[in-house]
């Protein structure tokens, strides 16, 4: 039996394969990547039983199809999506065997943007960096998934956990709420910026990628117009360039940036704020620190 | 300093000057305060990234306002030379600008000793601060569309080299054959924070 592989017949808009990225290298100007909602990521891998972090592809807004050679486990989380293999449809968020030489195809999601295939085994391309994920910003990592591509397939000895199908919150379709913490920058802007922030909706523009999602909303009012030195960056920060629309920055965000961050939204919101699609509205409300 | 939390996922550490920044960066860098998973130094502050599951932010703040760094340490991470073709498409400009002519240019940015200071714009990019002021200089008020790998630059305070080609705004006073950025090098980036830098011209 040859090795077991995915073969790449259609991406979709964007697929990469992902894991927890690489954290502790902004010395190296690198910043950590990774799925850009790890609690989906880690859903899926494990209802496959592997372990959260193992590397996945992370599939925008449907689209992927694969050819398995010598059959493999899967599992789907994040953005529901309609999922057939050999044209037979299956249940999302299910484990699914794919049997050799079958095609698994992901439609377009009902809901959310960003769906998350484990396979039992894990993605195994070659690391760099102590990582499999792709950073679409500085180009660190192995390539956008194309068709043609072979993905070779790792193994586990963990136990299957015998769960067939998982319960799961479905991204929503309405506005998504997230929780913020104001600053770090919040004194570069008036307190009507703040409240406006925290009063409104914000749309999700067509200009949203994994670096970060722009949003169209009243403008955030600045209340000192000097240049702020660039300064480090973290996943969540909501950056305000001089049309005062803010940036909400996700798994591929600089490690720097030169314009002030208002406020930062909360870690455990983030892979619900990576879940929103374009056209969609945010809301933020406050975090109690 | 002022300590600015960026929600469970960072503490922002704001310094009077970049000497500080470096001196505070050089005392927690070797041993940062459990739950810190990353610094990132810049040029007035040093941003500490948090894993939020496993930081006490209080406890980290204390730590960070109880150290005591040594005023002008830097971190110790070694000294790199840098062979320079100086054939940039800016140095006649940088010579007019600083009053330094050509051949005056080229003597400053090679007799005084460079320290990277920062990255941040691009894997392997370090920001350089040298030991004098006579070559600060205005990035280009039209960026370029397309500046080399290896092209050697001045913008503001700073020198720096293009790890790979890339749009950039910074005065090119030169090449260089070394490459800043190599992912077969560990660690892949030379010019790390700290690293003193040797500017050599080269013919």
């Amino acid at each position: 039996m040859s090795t077991r592989a995915l073969e790449v017949v259609a991406t979709g808009p964007l697929a990469t394969v992902q894991d927890l990225g690489r954290p502790g290298l902004a010395a190296l100007g690198v910043g950590r990547s990774g799925a850009a909602d790890t609690d989906s990521m880690a859903l899926a891998n494990r209802l496959v039983g592997n372990t959260p972090g193992t590397s996945c592809v992370e599939v925008t807004f449907g689209g992927l199809e694969v050819r398995v050679h010598g059959g493999v486990t899967v599992a789907v989380a994040g953005a529901p999506c309609p999922m057939a293999v050999d044209g037979r449809e299956v249940a999302p968020y299910a484990v699914v065997w794919v049997p050799d030489g079958a095609t698994l195809r992901l439609g377009a999601p009902t809901s959310g943007l960003r769906s998350y295939l484990a396979v039992r085994g894990g993605i195994d391309v070659t690391p760099v960096l102590d990582s499999r994920s792709t950073d679409t910003l500085s180009g660190v990592g192995p390539p956008p998934l194309e068709p043609g591509h072979r993905l070779r397939i790792g193994r586990t000895r963990r136990p299957l956990p015998g769960v067939d199908l998982a319960p799961v919150r479905v991204p929503d379709n309405g506005d998504i709420w997230l929780r913020v913490a104001c600053g770090p920058r919040d004194d570069w802007f008036t307190e009507a910026a703040y409240d406006a922030l925290l009063g409104s909706s914000y749309e999700v523009t067509a200009e949203s990628n994994r670096v970060g999602m722009r949003l169209a909303g009243p403008a955030l009012e600045r209340a000192r117009d000097d240049e702020l030195p660039s300064e480090g960056m973290v996943p969540g920060a909501l950056q305000v360039p001089p049309s005062g629309q803010p940036t909400l920055f996700l798994a591929d965000h600089p490690v720097t940036g030169g314009y002030p961050v208002i406020a930062v939204v909360v870690r455990a919101d983030l892979g619900l704020a990576a879940q929103a699609r374009p056209g969609q509205h945010v809301r933020f409300r406050s975090s109690p620190r | 300093m002022r300590v600015l939390p960026c929600a469970d996922s960072g503490l922002l550490v704001e310094l009077a000057d970049l000497d500080e920044v470096l001196a505070l960066y050089a005392e927690l860098v070797d041993d940062p305060p459990a739950g810190v998973v990353d610094l990132v130094p810049a040029a007035r502050t040093l941003l500490l990234r948090l894993d939020p599951s496993g930081a006490d932010a209080a406890e980290i703040e204390r730590a960070v306002r109880e150290a005591r760094p040594t005023r002008g340490a830097r971190p110790e991470v070694g000294e790199v030379e840098i062979p320079v073709v100086y054939d940039g498409a800016d140095l006649q400009e940088v010579g007019e600008l600083t009053g330094l002519g050509e051949r005056g240019v080229v003597e400053a940015h090679t007799s005084q000793e460079w320290t990277v200071a920062f990255g941040g714009f691009a894997p392997g990019f370090g920001y350089l601060v040298g030991s004098d002021e006579r070559l600060h200089v205005p990035r280009r008020s039209t960026p370029r569309t397309r500046v080399p790998a290896g092209a050697v630059g001045l913008a503001g305070e700073f020198a720096g080299v293009y790890p790979r080609e890339s749009p950039g705004g910074w005065q090119l006073l030169g090449h260089t054959p070394v490459k800043t950025w190599d992912l077969d090098r560990d660690p892949p980036a030379l010019l790390l924070p700290g690293v003193r830098v040797r500017f050599v011209e080269a013919t």
